[in-house]
């Protein structure tokens, strides 16, 4: 048997992603501007939300938003015709995006001039959780449909968010959906989540989402 | 999917501290994986084959799983329980205030470097 040497290393998977994630906020601080990562399953809403969110709030701040998908610029399409500043990436057949892809999506977005950059990340609730982004705040979509029992089957995403945003509430009467229970749900996995009931469609709790992002970007470039 | 990101950025941890050691080859790394990380230990296994087969300095090389036992901790009695076992209710009170203590990590404990003479 040929001999070998061990090199202890005693590094968690994610220490280099981290460190990462970590200089890509110092640097969006300089530069004042403020990253929002916005995550959910597939399905749940989120170039709709963006859509309304960029509406709301375009007249006020420059915006620019980076869609995350494996394949298409369907997305990156629809979002592009709110005139906000859009770039498509392609993750490759990853399901997440890390803090070195979010960095190069924010070079090819041209995020210098940018106030609010918003990456809609690939529709997933297992991965993104686990990869820091190097987003200021994480916001996450949880759509009626779904049911508020989500928030117990995905911890993690429940844990890491600043914002759950429930979408969909118009169709609340045609589903067996509680939303006092799935309150109490998420604040089991994270006491500190602000949970704003919207509907994307409607517009309906769109302002008191695109209040939070008023205040947060304020405060980041304070 | 979610195996094949773990393990690049295993590689590039690994390429990373290879090359800070001066190492040209590596024959084995070991991780360290918990109970409830989620990872599939036969995934995570062909993703590496498939992957570390691509990387120059990690071409043949092995990959050895070490287990953490999953342990949950319970805010309210105090104790120390299961996870798999028992999930997010501690079997001792009842409570459902309890957290993870151990068994969600994912760490590269060690690498292996043929000796040269």
């Amino acid at each position: 048997m040929s001999k070998v040497r061990i090199l202890e290393v005693k590094q968690s998977v994610f220490a280099n992603n981290d460190a990462q994630a970590e200089a890509l906020r110092a640097d969006l601080k300089e530069k004042g501007v403020f990253l929002l990562n916005l995550m959910s399953s597939p399905g749940a809403g989120k170039t709709t939300t963006l859509t309304r969110t960029i509406e709301a709030l375009r007249d006020e701040m420059k915006i620019g938003v980076m869609e995350a998908d494996i394949d298409s610029d369907v997305d990156a399409e629809t979002i592009a015709k709110t005139g906000a500043k859009t770039i498509q990436l392609h993750t490759g057949g990853m399901c997440h995006l890390d803090a070195e892809m979010t960095k190069q999506g924010l070079e090819g977005l041209g995020s210098d001039d940018v106030e609010l950059a918003v990456l809609e990340n690939v529709g997933n609730l297992v991965c993104p959780a686990e990869f820091d982004t190097g987003a200021v705040k994480n916001a996450m979509i949880l759509s009626v449909p779904e049911g508020h029992d989500k928030p117990l089957k995905y911890p993690l995403m429940f844990s890491i968010c600043d914002v759950v945003l429930i979408n969909k509430v118009d169709v609340l009467p045609y589903f067996d959906f509680d939303m006092e229970q799935c309150r109490k749900n998420i604040a089991l996995r994270n006491p500190n989540a602000l949970v704003i009931p919207i509907c994307a469609k409607t517009g309906e709790g769109i302002e008191e989402w695109a209040d939070y992002l008023r205040r947060e970007v304020a405060n980041w470039k304070a | 999917m979610h195996e094949l990101g773990i393990v690049f950025h295993v590689i590039k941890s690994v390429e990373q501290i290879a090359a800070e050691n001066q190492v040209d080859a590596v024959s084995a790394v070991t991780l360290e994986i918990g109970e409830v990380s989620g990872i599939v230990h036969s995934y995570i296994l062909d993703c590496w084959r498939w992957a570390a087969d691509r990387s120059e300095v990690m071409k043949g090389s092995e990959l050895k799983i070490e287990e953490i036992h999953a342990v949950t901790h319970c805010e309210a009695c105090k104790r120390d329980y299961d996870t798999v076992a028992h999930g997010r209710t501690c079997p001792h009170c009842g409570s459902e205030k309890t957290y993870l203590l151990a068994g969600n990590e994912i760490n590269i404990k060690e690498i292996e470097v043929p000796e040269t003479a």
